[in-house]
């Protein structure tokens, strides 16, 4: 009874963007598995709301932003080794290519990919990463699937991945893998500013009928830390209700 | 503001005449889409800063509601 190739047992798992959406959904999921969480994000009340529904209560986190290296380095000095990483730090914004500024694309790029992207070489540069270590870096269908008015967060998501591709083959040879999640659209708070009318109308794309819950995200992010995985590196994961099939 | 706004918002549609009033329903306009709906809350929020979420600009019928809209926040 007790086989699971699932589990998470003995391993510390670091999760950002963890007071909201699927960061909260993956802290929730992984501590059910039996993982010691380490969960960051800048707004403290939000986090400690995520820690008050996670299970077993050795789990921790930090308030950071990362956006400023004093955040980044107040995160890195305050973790122990790990096992596996996840990045679902993320922001959405809509503007049609007119409207694109420098400051609001360095904005976006800043916190979807930069920021993954120094916690990365961070983490690997301090040898804070076990020999076995799982990366899941939450990207998003939009990497490759257009929609009006996101070509920042595409292009975002699009570096993203190849990313963490570099970073899949760059840390093979260390036993460390880096793959990507890819969802549709999830109901979060990122889906505030879409009406009700327009909701329905981009439902109807979906194959299976409605948008993904966060926690069907946290399962695959589970699936990727596990050791079920070992042999996966690099790899772009769709869930997304079959929205790109066609 | 009302000639301002109109003229704003000639410009963010790409509309070159003066078809364009105050009691004008803008869903009607040739050049009303998906992409003109992005782009009219993208400039309301950078020339007025003023973020009118979806639902609430569902109510908006005219040019005239749309300024209203934005002298109520």
């Amino acid at each position: 009874m007790s086989y699971n190739p699932f589990s998470l047992k003995g391993k510390n798992v670091l999760v950002t963007g963890a007071s909201s959406g699927i960061g909260r959904a993956t802290a929730i999921e992984c501590s059910r598995l039996g993982a010691k969480l380490i969960i960051t994000g800048r707004n403290s009340e939000r986090l400690e709301e995520t820690l008050s529904l996670m299970e077993d209560e050795a789990h921790s986190m930090v308030v950071a932003d990362l956006s400023y290296s004093e955040g980044l380095n107040l995160l890195v000095n305050a973790l122990p080794q790990l096992d596996g990483v996840v990045h679902s730090a993320g922001v959405l914004k809509r503007l049609p290519l007119k409207f694109v500024t420098e400051e609001n694309l360095a904005e976006l790029m800043q916190i979807n990919f930069i920021i993954p992207a120094l916690l990365t070489r961070h983490l690997y540069k301090k040898k804070i990463l076990s020999t076995d270590a799982s990366i899941v870096f939450i990207s998003s269908v939009a990497s490759s699937f257009a929609s009006l008015g996101n070509i920042m967060y595409m292009a975002s998501k699009g570096a993203l991945n190849s990313f963490m591709k570099g970073v899949a083959l760059e840390l093979a040879s260390s036993g460390i893998r880096a793959n990507a999640i890819q969802p549709g659209m999830v109901k979060t708070h990122l889906t505030v500013l879409i009406s009700d009318s327009e909701i329905e109308k981009d439902i109807d794309c979906y194959p299976l009928g409605r948008y993904g819950k966060p926690e069907e995200i946290a399962c695959a992010v589970v699936y990727l830390l596990s050791d079920a995985t070992k042999w996966m590196t690099g790899t772009l994961l769709t869930i997304d209700g079959g929205l790109t099939l066609r | 503001m009302s000639e301002k706004f109109i003229e704003l918002f000639k410009e963010t549609l790409e509309i070159e005449d003066d078809s364009v009033q105050l009691n004008t329903e803008f869903r009607k306009l040739s050049q009303w889409d998906s992409l003109a709906f992005l782009s009219l809350i993208a400039m309301i929020d950078e020339e007025y800063d003023v973020v009118i979420e979806g639902n609430d600009f569902k109510k908006l019928i005219t040019v005239g509601d749309v300024i209203s809209e934005i002298e109520k926040r």
